[in-house]
């Protein structure tokens, strides 16, 4: 199953290095990255695997936030269904 | 990947624009637990209620947190309980309404539509109870919703009905003067009725429909309002271009949520409603919509026209986006529950016939108005008469959700709370409609229903 994580913030040195190896250490494979700035705010989006994983969908998204909660910036991760069934038909 | 613009617009929608799913509401027939004995009636009805809906709050939560999407409520409704008792020698049905609010208790949802009779055409006995038990039962319970649909453009207006809806709505507001006439904002008077609607306090499970169902309810008057806002100025043309786009893919959202839902809890997936329906918070209001279109203030000339290119937009966004678009799928437009609307009541731009005049094109009725407690009740049914026949000519539903506040009069603000918002005391006439109300009988269907 994919799903898409954003990551929005104040640009630091670390974030792209902090939330993969998050990811990395709840065996979450990371499939396709882009990163931008957008208006001075740091904006990443992954594309990633959460189908080979022990941890749960819960479990990661808590994990992310406190991650967040730690490099100052805002996590989300949601089912990828969700970006396509509004933008593809 | 899908382009990051798309992402982080979706996202903005739902964080910042208040995007979200109303609501989720299981639809159940309860048709199979008709006795003749009314008390074994209400044990098949709670147990069918909370056996079908154990997890209902559950995956709605689930879905929420899966998806990122704010679900807002999980509701029932089941079938119009009159057709139900009907064939118990009960009295009153207070019990059944009792019933169901133990029901919705015990699923966790926070409202169940269905306390309802349809009686467009006559009533029946199991219809007459009812409504004789609508004024308690919806003082003595906190979550049932009930309705009742008294004209349809096949059969005409029950003027009957609509003569007693008046006395029905004053003594419910009596009941519960102690917390502002709130009763009636549970209550509303339809006509031409739909059976998969999914939202309150209006919804039932018509007989027409499944065992069992999931319908859906999206909303999103901040998503159009936002998406207009950066077409300031342009043509018409591209207003409505840019509401059926947005539309699009709200609609999009809540057939995803809704087939989530119907897989997750194995129940067939019936209908997505499409309504912009508002809340009392800043940056969710239809009124604003209207703003934005170019009105000053909601209610000056203009609103009708701006309401009807709005109403329209959504549907053809809506119906594009997924063949089972259902329920009112449109725009809302109730007074208490909408920022705009307060503010242009309040203003002075907004008053009750300029709100009739706006329903003849906008999806329902006259919804969430408080007038004052001494409103005569032949003036009530006189307004739902009015509205219905908008309804039965127009070939729409119509429908009445008002509130007489016992002890309130013009000037005078009711606060009711959450998602009922507040409404500040609208005017209603001073002319008596007493002896047009008094006359009884029926409005025969209009001329065009007769298609076959």
């Amino acid at each position: 199953m994919r799903a898409i994580i954003t990551v929005i913030g104040k640009d630091k040195v670390g974030i792209i290095a902090g939330v993969s190896s998050e990811l990395s250490s709840m065996g979450v494979n990371i499939l396709d990255i882009s990163q931008t700035i957008i208006q001075e705010y740091f904006t990443m989006i992954m594309l990633v695997d959460i189908g080979k994983t022990n941890v749960s969908f819960d479990g990661i998204k808590d994990a992310l936030n406190k991650k967040g909660e730690e490099l100052g910036v805002s996590i989300r991760i949601q089912h990828e269904e969700i970006f396509e069934s509004m933008h593809r038909i | 990947m899908i382009n990051s613009y798309d992402i982080l617009e979706t996202i903005r929608m739902i964080e910042k624009e208040k995007l979200d799913i109303r609501t989720i509401t299981m639809g159940i027939s309860l048709l199979d637990c008709i006795s003749s004995d009314g008390r074994a009636a209400r044990e098949k009805i709670y147990d069918k209620i909370v056996t079908k809906a154990e997890n209902l709050v559950k995956v709605g939560e689930d879905i929420e947190k899966e998806y990122g999407i704010p679900i807002i409520h999980k509701r029932i409704s089941v079938t119009p309980i009159s057709l139900i008792a009907g064939a118990s020698d009960d009295k009153d049905y207070v019990e059944y309404a009792r019933t169901l609010d133990k029901a919705a208790d015990t699923v966790g949802v926070n409202f169940i539509g269905g306390f309802s009779a349809l009686v467009h055409k006559g009533y029946t006995k199991g219809d007459r109870i009812l409504i004789e038990s609508i004024p308690e039962a919806l003082s003595v319970t906190e979550k049932v919703c009930s309705s009742v649909n008294i004209g349809s453009s096949k059969a005409g207006i029950n003027m009957n009905a609509v003569k007693q809806m008046g006395k029905i709505i004053k003594s419910t507001a009596e009941l519960t003067r102690d917390k502002d006439g709130i009763g009636n904002a549970k209550f509303v008077v339809f006509a031409n009725a739909v059976e998969d609607n999914p939202f309150m306090a209006g919804a039932f499970h018509g007989v027409g429909e499944g065992e069992c169902v999931i319908n859906v309810g999206v909303s999103g008057p901040g998503v159009v309002k936002s998406a207009l806002e950066s077409v300031k100025g342009e043509s018409f043309d591209v207003v409505a271009e840019t509401i059926k786009k947005t539309s699009f893919k709200i609609t999009r959202m809540g057939q995803l949520v809704a087939k989530e839902a119907s897989k997750r809890l194995n129940v067939p997936f019936g209908i997505v409603d499409l309504s912009l329906a508002p809340t009392p918070f800043v940056g969710d209001s239809v009124a604003h919509i209207l703003e934005e279109i170019g009105i000053e203030s909601c209610g000056a000339p203009g609103t009708t026209a701006a309401l009807a290119l709005l109403n329209d937009a959504v549907k053809k966004g809506g119906v594009m986006a997924y063949s089972h678009v259902g329920g009112l799928s449109g725009a809302f437009i109730p007074v208490s529950e909408d920022i705009g609307m307060i503010n242009a009541v309040v203003k002075g731009s907004l008053n009750i016939e300029k709100l009739e005049a706006m329903t003849c094109v906008c999806s329902v009725g006259l919804d969430m108005i408080a007038i004052p407690g001494d409103t005569p009740e032949e003036t009530i049914s006189a307004i739902i008469a009015d509205e219905a026949a908008i309804g039965v000519v127009n070939n729409k539903t119509t429908a009445v959700r008002i509130i007489p506040v016992p002890g309130k009069t013009i000037g005078d603000t009711v606060e009711f709370g959450g998602l009922l918002g507040r409404a500040p005391i609208m005017a209603v006439s001073k002319f008596s409609s007493a002896d047009f109300v008094n006359r009884g009988g029926r409005i025969p269907a209009p001329i065009h229903s007769f298609k076959n």
